[in-house]
């Protein structure tokens, strides 16, 4: 960086457009935690997944064709016609749920190592908005396709509108664009799913505006005290980033390659029959966990306004954790109450995954009740009553003389 | 980190698996096109095209396949204009506006039997025979399906009941309207010898997996280029980063 600088023209031009001095601030001399482990790669990994949502999908947007009597056709031409169309199409699909698999350690990242608390609270809400519009995302591009399964589930989730009183019936008909799932419903999904991810990306620049401004945590969760707590984000960071990136890009490619269907659904590749319900109707493996909620409540308006709780009480997450120490590390109790929220979730998306039949509602409602439990009782209450191991007077005295988060974890048992 | 991938692992794994759960799991065959180095065996789909055009293309549509596809399988291009000039679909208007037929060409798609689904529904007791272009990736463990399904001892002895149905355990609910459609002699093989419904079953399955994904081979060939180049940069970006960041406590 130094040395391109003793140009002249690229001084005057720094000057004018500080592109450049830009550049230097945020990606190279940036100060960053040195102590920052692998769960503080998928921030990176979540931004590369989007990219290749965006160059897949643009491609593909160029040989679709947004009608109910065409979309399934065109698709198949896709597949089947344009060249390394089915390289597209299978990266992009299978691009969304490697998309939600690395938001999702992001988040839990976040949830263990309090990235929440204060003062990241209003980063925390950017990223939840960010998840929220990758929702709405998903689940219109699930429909495009206009399989069985993008059919049926459109028809299923677009009629939780209708539960609202007064308003739901009348809702339900704007959305559609007429008096069931149709053309209408599709073209509108079609434009507001290529509209969607361009937000997205405009909420990831607050989101980064936001991190750069508070800076990053670190698997302590205690502030930096000066430069010996920090590293330079290049190399030590770009490299570590690249690494993760790697491993993104090999894992990701064995399931496209060689497993491609194997995260979708058959159904999904029998054209769409408003007359014929596939005998189950399941979302996408992302959304097991919120269709498990939506289903324990055994009221349709009840079940809409629990799964939109589930994702509400995140907002609220600074506040209900009455914690003043962020990272999990030096929180023995919460600590235990994380991994079961995790088991707890995996059983949500065990359960959305089968039909609400027998046990499978029994432990759902369990579930579900935990889950909102954890958030709402567990949390404040472990906050006021824990007693959390003493944290290290800085990163460096914990990286160099070996109070770290493993000799934290040792000294508890 | 190893509970992290764990709960990947539990996500990406049981959840497809846990969500699907037919009346019947199929039998498990052996299949050319699996695994990393899988490709379509060329005669297998070729004799099950021959199935196809013989018995399973009187009732089922393949509305994906062109005749031009066809070469890939190893027709000739002579062979495969010959095939299409077989099946008559409809041509431009005539000059006093009526309409026309003529013989196909290569980039037609391959004629369904029937002019609609209403016709089908009427000549086939109501029951609808579907497109069979995507049945291997339209079923749960598809191919092993279809192959299963045609092979069921007690379906292909099996009369039909009151309302013309017939048995089959891994049909979802348990009575589908078609007709045990293969039996020994169908085809005759190379050698002149009858085919066994076994060969017959695997060789229809082999040419709907192909019509189904005629991209796999591609896609195979394509992965292993990628996933090894793949392995030997994060290999050296995990040697570079251990390099850079050896100097640094952390």
């Amino acid at each position: 960086m130094a040395e391109i600088m003793n140009n002249g023209f690229v001084r005057w031009f720094d000057r004018r457009l500080p592109i450049l001095s830009w550049t230097n601030h945020h990606l190279i001399d940036y100060p960053a935690p040195r102590n920052l482990n692998y769960m503080w790669n998928f921030g990176s990994l979540a931004g590369l997944a989007l990219v290749i949502q965006i160059v897949t999908g643009i491609v593909l947007s160029m040989h679709y064709t947004p009608h109910a009597d065409m979309a399934f056709d065109s698709v198949e031409r896709i597949m089947r016609d344009v060249e390394y169309g089915w390289l597209m199409r299978y990266a992009h699909a299978n691009g969304a749920s490697f998309f939600f698999i690395v938001v999702y350690l992001h988040v839990f990242r976040g949830l263990y190592y309090g990235s929440y608390k204060a003062p990241r609270e209003v980063l925390w809400w950017i990223g939840l908005v960010i998840l929220l519009a990758m929702m709405a995302t998903a689940f219109m591009g699930y429909v495009l396709p206009w399989g069985q399964m993008s059919y049926w589930a459109a028809t299923v989730i677009t009629n939780l509108l209708s539960a609202l009183p007064v308003i739901g019936e009348a809702l339900v008909g704007w959305v559609w664009g007429g008096f069931s799932v149709d053309n209408p419903t599709l073209v509108r999904f079609y434009a507001l799913h290529f509209l969607l991810p361009f937000v997205i990306v405009g909420l990831v620049g607050l989101h980064l505006w936001a991190l750069h401004h508070t800076k990053s945590g670190n698997p302590l969760g205690i502030d930096t005290t000066g430069p010996q707590d920090s590293i330079r984000f290049h190399p030590y960071y770009t490299i570590k980033d690249a690494f993760g990136a790697g491993m993104f890009l090999l894992i990701f490619a064995v399931f496209l390659f060689y497993a491609p269907n194997y995260l979708g659904h058959p159904d999904n590749y029998i054209p769409a029959d408003p007359l014929k319900t596939p005998a189950h109707i399941v979302p996408e493996w992302y959304f097991l966990p919120f269709y498990a909620i939506l289903r324990a409540i055994p009221s349709k308006l009840g079940g809409a306004i629990a799964m939109a709780l589930s994702i509400g009480i995140l907002f609220l997450l600074p506040w209900l954790d009455t914690s003043r120490v962020r990272s999990a590390t030096f929180r023995p109790v919460f600590r235990w109450f994380f991994w079961i929220l995790v088991i707890d979730i995996i059983v949500l998306g065990v359960v959305g995954a089968n039909p609400p039949e027998g046990a499978w509602i029994d432990i759902g409602r369990i579930a579900t009740a935990w889950y909102f439990l954890h958030f709402l009782i567990l949390l404040p209450l472990i906050g006021w009553f824990e007693r959390p191991r003493p944290l290290p007077s800085s990163i460096a005295s914990a990286v160099l003389d070996g109070s770290g988060p493993a000799s934290a974890r040792r000294g508890e048992r | 980190m190893k509970r992290i991938l764990s709960v990947i692992g539990l996500l990406a794994m049981a959840m497809p698996a846990l969500a699907a759960s037919p009346a019947v799991s199929p039998q498990q065959f052996e299949w050319s096109w699996e695994g990393v180095f899988g490709t379509y065996d060329r005669e297998q789909v070729r004799r099950g095209m021959e199935v196809f055009t013989s018995q399973c293309h009187s009732c089922h549509s393949l509305n994906y396949i062109r005749f031009r596809d066809l070469v890939a399988i190893g027709l000739s291009e002579e062979e495969a204009v010959a095939l299409a000039a077989d099946y008559e679909v409809a041509g431009p208007p005539d000059e006093w506006g009526d309409p026309t037929v003529v013989a196909a060409r290569l980039p037609d798609t391959i004629p369904a039997p029937y002019r609609n689904d209403t016709e089908a529904r009427a000549l086939n007791n109501g029951a609808l025979p579907p497109d069979l272009s995507l049945m291997v990736k339209a079923r749960v463990d598809g191919a092993n399906y279809i192959a299963s399904l045609l092979t069921d001892p007690d379906y292909n002895q099996g009369e039909p009941d009151a309302d013309g149905l017939y048995h089959n355990p891994y049909f979802a609910g348990g009575s589908i309207a078609m007709a045990p459609p293969l039996f020994e002699g169908l085809i005759v093989d190379a050698e002149g010898n009858d085919m066994t419904v076994d060969e017959l079953a695997r060789d229809i399955t082999a040419f709907l997996a192909w019509t189904a994904e005629p991209t796999l081979e591609d896609r195979k060939r394509m992965g292993l280029k990628v996933v090894l180049f793949l392995l030997v940069l994060t290999g050296l970006y995990y040697v570079w980063k251990r390099k850079i960041w050896a100097s640094v406590e952390h």
